[in-house]
C-alpha cells in the first residue's frame, strides 16, 4: 500500500505505478511522481530529522524548494550518495535508501536533544563568546567538535563514480518559472518566432496551478490548462522546455545558471546520461516568473513535526492524493490558508478550527468557511503546541492575553503570507523597492535586460498576471527583433481573492517573552535571538544576520529572512526599509559540485603537457616531476639506486663525459621583423644591436619598476631573426608581456612575434664528450671551437632533419642545444644516444640540471629571485645595457630604493660541516643567539648536494650580501643552528675553462 | 560572466577568450629614463579605482590576440563602448546618461530603499 493517508479519487498519481524505497531501514512503498516528502507522509510519517543546534524533533514544513527542515541522505549505493537533499524536492525511485541526519542513536531518541534542555546557554552569539580562547584551541578543539556536534549530512568517503555535463546555451528570451505566469510569457514570447528556453525547477510545470485547485483557465482546472500549454511549447521547434531545472544564478550580462537533475528520479538511469548538467544560458532577454513563497506564523514551539505551511498541505492533497492528518488546525494571517482547509474539508479530513489572528478575514473565504461548517476563530492565537515528535495539540487564546484552551490536532497548517521570490532579480543587481501597503520587496529598478512577472513582481490578481506575462512575453520578443506574434487570449478564474498578511512575530513570542518561537529552522533562530542581538549592539541587518546566523542555513533564509526583518525593525523601532535586506547571492538552492564542475575532473581537470621526448624518457626510466603543467623527467634511477644516488651519478657523469637532457619545455619566441633588434632592445635589458647573426646571448628582461622577470638566451639567425627563449613557467606571461608593449606602446616597430614552444624537440648535450656525440650528426657545419665557439647559433641539418643548433651551456661543459622539428624529437634522441651511450654518457633530469647549473654559479629566475630582485641583486647587473636610453624597466632600476645600499643579493654559501645540505626557503641570521624575533637578513633560494664538490652549496639572498664574502652567518633551524660561511656563487671550475673545452 | 565586443574581430565574445590588462590612456613619458620620482610613480605605481566609468584595457588572448580599450561601469559591469588600441579616449557623456548605473549589492546592503 501506498500508504494509509492516500485517499482515494485524489491526486494526479497512478495508483498502480508503485515504488519501494526505505527510510532509516524501513521500507515503505511510494507511488511514482512521490517526493520522499509525499510518499512519508502518505505513510503518516511526519519526523523526518533534528534541528541543527537544538536537535528538535523536526518534519516537513514545505512541499517545494524553500524547505528547510527536511534535509535527508539520499543513496543508490555506497558512492552513490548525497547528504541533505530537501525530501520534498527528491523524487522516489524504486529502490531509492533514504536517511536522516543529525540524530544519533536514532531519530525518536536522540541524545543531542540534552541541548534543547541547555538551550538557555546557547544563546545567539554563544560560540562567538564562548570558544574565543585559547585561539590554537579553535582549530584543534573546538570547531572540531562543534562540527561534530551541529551536524549537518556526512559527505561520502567514496569517489563520484557518475558524470556530469555542461553545455553552452544561447537564447532570445529565458524564462524562468513555468508556472501560470512563465508558460504564459513563454507562449506569447515564442508565438513570436523567438527561440525560448523555459526552464522550471519541479519535475512538472505548473507551479502553483499544482496545489492551487480553486483555479481555472479557459474552462479547465489550472493544472490541466498548464499541462496543455507546456505541450504546445514543447511542440515548436523554437522552445526548450527544461524541466528538473533550477535557475541557481543569474550573473553579468544576462549570464544565468541552470542546474539540471537527468537522472536522480530514476530507478536504472542509463550509463550514458548524466547525473546533472550545468546550462549556460546567455539570453539576451529574461523574464522571471519565480513566483512566491509562504511564509510561517512565529509562535511558540512552532516546529513540531506536522506543523507546515498551508500551500504545503495543499500540494500533497491535490496533488499528491496524501492528507497531512487527520484533525488538522489552520493558523493563519492570510486568506489563501482557508482554501486549504476547504479542500481536506471537502476531501473529508477532520478540520478541528481555523485561528485567524486577524479581526476581519475576507468576507468570501469567511462565508464559505462557515457554510462547510469549518470552526473561524478571528483575532485570536495560536500561543503554543504540544507533542514530542508530532505537534498533539495547539494552545488558542485570544489576542491580547485571552484563556487559553487547547485544541487536539495532528497536523497544524499556518500561513503568515506571501514572500515575492526576488532572489534572481536581485542577483542580476537589480533594485529591490519596499511596498509598504503590502510589506514585501518588489522589483524595483532593473540593472539587466529582465523583466518579473507574476507573484514575484507582486501581482496578485490571476488574471492580471496572464496579461502582464503575456505582455512581458511579447514584449521581450520584440526586443530581440522579432516581430508581433498572433494574439493570445487566456482567461482565468480564481476562486477567492486573498487579503492579509503579516510578518514579525505573533501573539506569545513578543519582546516580553522567552518562548522559542522559531524563524530560521534549520539554523535554530528564534525571535529572541534577533531582539539579543540587537540588545548586544548589531544594529546591520548584516550583523544581526552573522550574530544570529538567520537565512545563513543551506535554503538561505527563503522563510525566515521577512520575519527576522520585521522582528529587527521593531526592536530598532525603525521602518523595514530603514534597516534593509540582506544580499541574495548564488545559488538559489544548493548545487552539487559535480554540475559545476562537469568533464573537469581527473585527467581532464588541468592538460598534461608532455614534450615530444616524453615516450623516450619514460622507457629509459624516468621518474617525472611536475613543472607547471608540463611532465618533465626529474631523474633516472637504475636498479637499486635512491634518487639522491642517481642525482649523484647522473651529475658525475655530465662532467666526466656527457649527459643529455631535455630542454624542449624551455619557452620559445620567434621574433621576426626588421625592427626586430630595436625591438628587443626594448624589451631586454642587454644590448641586441650588436649581436651578429650566427651568435647568441643570454638576457635579462625586467618589468618596468625594474624587477627581473624572466630571463634566457637569445640567438640571432639573421638580421631580422631572433630564436628566443624563456623560462619553462614564463613562456606564456613572457610573450603577453611583450604583444602588449609591441601592440600599445611601440605599435610602429615592424615586428612579428610567434610561439614557437611546441614546434622544436630540444636535445641539451652537455660535457666533454658533447662534441664528439653531436659532430657525427650535424651536416654542413664546423663545430670545431674556433668556427662554432661557445654562444654560436646556426641553422644546419642533424640526422637529415632541418636544425637550429645552439652551442650553449648550462652546465659550464661544453654544450650543445639540438633544436629539431618536434615530431623528429625522438629519432633525433635515439641517434645521439646511439653516439653518447658508448662513450659512457648518460641521460639526466631536471634535478640534475638544477644541481650542474648551481655548481656555476647560474641562477634560475623564480627560484633565485621573487619578484623584488634587480639584475644586481642576482649578480647579473653586467647584463644591464649602460649605454642605451630607453628599455623597459629602465626607469625603474633608478628607484631609490632599488639602488640603496643594504639590499639583498644572491650570494653563496657553504656549510661549515660539508655533509650539511641546507633547507630552501630557511631564514639566514648573523647572530643565532638574538632574543626572537631575529634580524632576518635573507634566506636560502637553492640548496644541493654537489656530488662534484664533494660538499653541499647553497645560494642565498643576504642583505648587504656580497660585502659579507668569508662572513660567517647562521641558519637557525627547529632542531639545531647551522653555520655557514658566505661566497660567491661559482662553486666549481671557478676558471670557466671547461665550457670552452 | 561578462559579454565583450572585440573592436578588431568585430563580435561579442565570453568573457573566457579575454584578459584584462589594467588602466587605458596611460602614456609611456617618451623620455621615461630622465623623469622624476613623482611622475614614475604616478605613470606606473598609482591608478584610479572608480566607482562608475572606466577606461580599462582588454586583451582577445584566445582570439585575436589584440589588445584594445573599453569603457566600462564598474558597477554595473555593463560596456559602454570597445575601441582599437590607439583610437583617442571616446566622449562617454551621452552614452553614460543612457544608461543608468546600479548599485552593487554590497552598496545596497543594508540600506535598500
Amino acid at each position: 500500500m501506498s500508504g494509509v493517508n492516500r485517499i482515494v479519487g485524489k491526486g494526479r498519481l497512478t495508483p498502480a505505478k508503485t515504488a519501494r524505497f526505505s527510510f532509516d531501514g524501513e521500507t515503505y512503498t511510494a507511488l511514482e511522481g512521490d517526493t520522499v516528502a509525499s510518499a512519508l507522509i502518505a505513510h503518516g510519517v511526519h519526523l523526518l530529522g533534528r534541528s541543527f543546534k537544538y536537535h528538535r524533533a523536526r518534519g516537513i514544513l514545505s512541499a517545494g524548494a524553500e524547505e528547510p527542515n527536511a534535509l535527508i541522505d539520499v543513496a543508490r549505493d555506497k558512492a552513490r550518495k548525497q547528504p541533505n537533499v530537501r525530501a520534498t524536492v527528491q523524487e522516489v525511485f524504486d529502490g531509492m535508501i533514504v536517511n536522516s541526519q543529525n540524530r544519533w542513536p536514532s531519530l525518536a531518541f536522540d541524545v543531542g536533544a540534552v541541548n534543547n534542555l541547555m538551550s538557555p546557554f546557547f544563546a545567539a552569539g554563544f560560540y562567538y563568546k564562548t570558544f574565543m580562547w585559547p585561539r590554537a584551541a579553535w582549530k584543534s578543539v573546538y570547531e572540531p567538535l562543534i562540527r561534530r556536534a551541529a551536524g549537518l549530512g556526512v559527505a561520502p568517503t567514496e569517489e563520484d563514480p557518475d558524470h556530469y555535463a555542461s553545455r553552452y546555451a544561447h537564447c532570445d528570451v529565458l524564462v524562468v518559472g513555468a508556472g501560470v505566469a512563465g508558460l504564459s510569457a513563454a507562449l506569447a514570447a515564442a508565438g513570436t518566432g523567438a527561440e525560448v528556453i523555459l526552464c522550471d525547477e519541479q519535475a512538472e510545470v505548473g507551479g502553483a496551478l499544482r496545489y492551487d485547485a480553486g483555479v481555472t483557465i479557459d474552462g479547465q482546472e489550472g493544472y490541466a490548462w498548464a499541462q496543455k500549454a507546456v505541450a504546445r511549447l514543447k511542440a515548436m521547434d523554437n522552445v526548450e522546455v527544461l524541466v528538473r531545472t533550477t535557475a541557481f544564478g543569474y550573473y553579468n550580462h544576462n549570464f544565468v545558471g541552470l542546474a539540471e537533475r537527468v537522472t536522480d528520479h530514476i530507478a536504472k538511469p542509463s550509463q550514458d546520461l548524466p547525473r546533472e548538467r550545468l546550462w549556460q544560458v546567455r539570453a539576451k532577454r529574461v523574464i522571471l516568473a519565480n513566483g512566491a513563497i509562504e511564509r510561517h506564523m512565529v509562535f511558540p514551539n512552532n516546529d513540531r513535526p506536522g506543523i507546515m505551511l498551508a500551500s504545503a498541505a495543499r500540494m500533497y492533497l491535490n496533488h499528491y492524493g496524501v492528507a497531512v492528518g487527520t484533525k488538522v488546525g489552520i493558523y493563519t494571517a492570510h486568506d489563501s490558508a482557508y482554501e486549504a482547509a476547504f479542500d481536506l474539508k471537502r476531501s473529508g479530513v477532520s478540520v478541528a478550527a481555523i485561528v485567524d489572528c486577524r479581526q476581519a478575514p475576507g468576507a468570501a473565504v469567511l462565508e464559505e468557511a462557515r457554510a462547510l461548517g469549518i470552526d473561524v476563530l478571528t483575532g485570536q492565537s495560536v500561543i503554543n503546541t504540544a507533542g514530542r515528535l508530532r505537534i498533539s495539540s495547539m494552545t488558542v487564546a485570544r489576542n491580547g492575553g485571552g484563556s487559553p484552551r487547547k485544541i487536539a490536532v495532528d497536523a497544524l497548517l499556518v500561513s503568515a503570507g506571501w514572500t515575492p521570490s526576488v532572489h534572481l532579480f536581485s542577483q542580476s543587481r537589480g533594485k529591490v523597492a519596499f511596498d509598504a501597503e503590502s510589506q514585501r520587496f518588489l522589483p524595483g529598478s532593473y540593472a539587466q535586460d529582465c523583466l518579473s512577472v507574476g507573484a514575484c513582481n507582486g501581482t496578485d490578481d490571476l488574471q492580471r498576471t496572464i496579461e502582464e506575462s503575456l505582455a512581458a512575453g511579447e514584449l521581450m520578443a520584440q526586443a530581440t527583433g522579432r516581430s508581433s506574434g498572433e494574439k493570445i487570449a487566456i482567461s482565468a478564474e480564481q476562486a477567492y481573492d486573498w487579503t492579509g498578511g503579516m510578518i514579525g512575530a505573533a501573539e506569545g513570542a513578543g519582546p516580553k517573552t522567552n518562548a522559542k518561537a522559531f524563524i530560521d529552522f534549520q539554523h535554530d533562530v528564534c525571535a529572541k535571538d534577533i531582539r539579543l542581538a540587537v540588545r548586544e549592539g548589531m544594529h546591520s541587518i548584516e550583523h544581526i544576520k552573522r550574530f544570529t546566523t538567520n537565512g545563513m542555513a543551506s535554503d538561505q533564509g527563503k522563510l525566515s529572512n521577512m520575519h527576522g526583518l520585521a522582528i529587527a525593525a521593531e526592536m530598532l523601532g525603525k521602518e523595514i526599509p530603514q534597516v534593509g535586506l540582506t544580499t541574495f547571492r548564488a545559488p538559489y538552492t544548493p548545487v552539487t559540485y559535480g554540475t559545476l564542475i562537469g568533464h573537469s575532473r581527473g585527467e581532464l581537470f588541468d592538460p598534461t603537457r608532455k614534450t615530444p621526448l616524453h615516450n623516450w624518457e619514460e622507457a629509459h626510466g624516468a621518474v617525472f616531476e611536475d613543472v607547471g603543467n608540463w611532465k618533465r623527467a626529474w631523474f633516472y634511477p637504475r636498479a637499486g639506486e635512491s634518487m639522491h644516488q642517481a642525482v649523484a651519478r647522473e651529475c658525475r657523469t655530465a662532467r666526466e663525459s656527457a649527459g643529455i637532457f631535455d630542454a624542449s619545455t624551455l619557452g620559445k619566441i620567434e621574433v621576426v621583423g626588421p625592427d626586430a633588434a630595436k625591438f628587443l632592445n626594448l624589451i631586454y635589458t642587454n644590448a641586441w644591436d650588436t649581436l651578429k647573426p650566427g651568435k647568441a646571448r643570454y638576457g635579462i628582461m625586467t618589468r618596468e619598476d625594474g624587477f627581473v622577470y624572466d630571463d634566457g638566451v637569445v640567438g640571432r639567425l639573421a638580421e631580422d631573426r631572433f630564436h628566443v627563449t624563456t623560462t619553462t613557467g614564463g613562456a606564456p606571461r613572457v610573450l603577453h608581456h611583450m604583444e602588449d608593449y609591441l601592440q600599445t606602446e611601440f605599435p610602429d616597430l615592424k615586428v612579428w612575434l610567434t610561439s614557437v614552444t611546441e614546434q622544436w624537440a630540444v636535445i641539451a648535450v652537455q660535457g666533454p664528450k658533447a662534441r664528439e656525440i653531436v659532430a657525427p650528426l650535424v651536416e654542413g657545419l664546423d663545430l670545431s671551437n674556433e668556427a662554432f665557439p661557445h654562444m654560436s647559433v646556426a641553422e644546419c641539418t642533424v640526422c637529415g632533419v632541418p636544425a637550429r643548433l645552439f652551442r650553449v651551456s648550462f652546465t659550464g661543459e661544453i654544450g650543445f642545444e639540438i633544436n629539431v622539428p618536434a615530431d623528429y624529437g625522438q629519432s633525433v634522441l635515439e641517434a645521439v644516444w646511439a653516439n653518447a651511450e658508448p662513450l659512457g654518457a648518460c641521460v639526466y633530469g631536471t634535478e640534475t640540471m638544477h644541481v650542474l647549473r648551481a655548481e656555476k654559479g647560474y641562477i634560475i629566475v623564480g627560484q633565485d629571485t621573487d619578484g623584488t630582485v634587480t639584475p644586481d641583486d642576482a649578480g647579473v647587473a653586467w647584463a644591464v645595457s649602460k649605454k642605451k636610453k630607453d628599455f623597459v624597466g629602465i626607469r625603474g632600476l633608478q628607484r631609490p630604493d632599488l639602488v640603496k645600499e643594504g639590499r639583498k643579493q644572491l650570494v653563496g654559501l657553504v656549510t661549515k660541516d660539508p655533509k650539511l645540505v641546507l633547507e630552501e626557503g630557511a631564514q639566514v641570521v648573523a647572530n643565532p643567539n638574538e632574543p626572537k624575533p631575529m634580524t632576518m637578513l635573507g634566506h636560502v633560494t637553492s640548496s644541493y648536494w654537489s656530488e662534484n664538490c664533494g660538499r653541499s652549496i647553497a645560494f642565498a639572498l643576504v642583505a648587504g650580501g656580497r660585502a659579507r664574502m668569508g662572513e660567517t652567518l647562521y641558519v637557525p633551524m627547529a632542531d639545531r643552528t647551522i653555520a655557514v660561511e658566505v661566497t660567491d656563487l661559482v662553486f666549481f671550475d671557478k676558471e670557466g675553462g671547461r665550457i670552452h673545452g | 560572466m561578462l559579454l565583450i565586443h572585440c573592436p578588431y574581430c568585430q563580435e561579442e565574445r565570453s568573457e573566457l577568450e579575454f584578459r584584462g590588462a589594467g588602466d587605458a590612456h596611460i602614456v609611456r613619458p617618451a623620455d621615461i629614463a630622465s623623469v622624476s620620482d613623482e611622475e614614475f610613480e604616478a605613470y606606473f605605481f598609482l591608478r584610479d579605482n572608480p566607482k562608475g566609468l572606466i577606461f580599462e584595457r582588454w586583451r582577445h588572448i584566445h582570439g585575436c590576440g589584440r589588445f584594445f580599450n573599453a569603457a566600462r561601469d564598474t558597477v554595473s559591469d555593463k560596456f559602454i563602448v570597445t575601441y582599437k588600441a590607439g583610437e583617442p579616449k571616446p566622449e562617454i557623456g551621452a552614452a553614460a546618461e543612457k544608461h543608468a548605473p546600479v548599485e552593487t549589492y554590497e552598496a545596497v546592503e543594508g540600506e535598500a530603499q
